[in-house]
């Protein structure tokens, strides 16, 4: 059986599903008995949506279009 | 399969530029987006260069699927090179006591918001997307870097391995801290830019 301390540390990489088969039993047997690991996985599943979401962004026009521009004379 | 047969680009066809041309206009959002969260406004010269350098390497990319992939490799080094040329250092963070460091339970414990019934997703809500890049801006590049790339764009752990020439393991290593990094400095972020000051109108600079 393994702490609140460890599993907290592999909660990450359980839901990147990087973790070994043993340690990924381990976080699944600690999650099955311990209520507070289970609000760090929910808050850890929030964080990730939040992180993904937050890489859409507006652009300044003028970037996009001297970009753009560059793209266009690329071989001329 | 060689998408061209020769990488040089004064010999490229018009073709195979138009090709390159395709691509690139097509990522250039996704790359501006990467850039602008390591390399903050930099980012145009990081991607401007980028740009250049993949299409004289075009002949370099022989399966066009991978192509996203090849133009993020690319772009990485030239936010490095460009975060170097400018003497850029990240503000220097505490990297001792990270393994023991819990941004859920900082939440529960330190209680910003009283009366919420949803604490930690009150929280999360007060960061904007600007606050969210300040807060990635914070973190050193070699973290900064693997974090944008797997968890904002999605690439797997294994690509960003590829794509930073070090070994799987290392690259995990890195994600592991960058996520404990990211974590204590949106707390450490929050309490400096009083934006977990409730109720109160005004907040303070960034």
């Amino acid at each position: 059986m393994i702490t609140c301390a460890e599993a907290v540390g592999q909660l990450w990489e359980y839901l990147d599903q990087t973790l070994e088969a043993d340690r990924r039993a381990s976080v699944e047997e600690h999650l099955s008995r311990c209520r507070t690991c289970c609000g760090e996985m929910e808050f850890a599943k929030e964080l990730r949506l939040f992180l993904s979401g937050a890489a859409e962004e507006r652009f300044p026009p003028d970037v996009l279009r001297r970009l753009h521009e560059t793209i266009e004379e690329l071989g001329r | 399969m060689r998408v061209v047969e020769n990488g040089v680009a004064s010999d490229a066809s018009s073709a195979t530029t138009e090709q390159f041309r395709a691509l690139a206009r097509e990522q250039l959002p996704r790359l501006l987006s990467i850039a602008r969260r390591i390399v903050g406004e930099d980012a145009e010269d990081a991607v401007q260069e980028c740009l250049l350098k993949a299409f004289q390497r075009y002949g370099q990319l022989h399966e066009p699927t991978a192509g996203p992939a090849w133009l993020t490799s690319i772009l990485v080094n030239c936010c490095h090179d460009v975060g170097r040329a400018r003497s850029r250092r990240s503000p220097e963070v505490d990297v001792d006591d990270l393994e023991r460091f819990s941004l859920f339970r900082k939440i529960a414990y330190e209680d910003p918001f009283p009366y919420s019934d949803s604490l930690h997703l009150d929280f999360l809500q007060e960061f904007g997307p600007e606050d969210v890049r300040a807060v990635v801006m914070r973190l050193p590049e070699m973290y900064r870097v693997p974090l944008v790339l797997v968890y904002m764009q999605g690439f797997l752990v294994k690509e960003v391995a590829a794509m930073l020439d070090v070994p799987l393991g290392t690259a995990l290593s890195r994600l592991h801290r960058a996520r404990k990094l990211f974590e204590k400095q949106m707390w450490e972020y929050a309490e400096e830019t009083g934006l977990l000051r409730e109720g109160l109108p005004e907040r303070g600079a960034p």
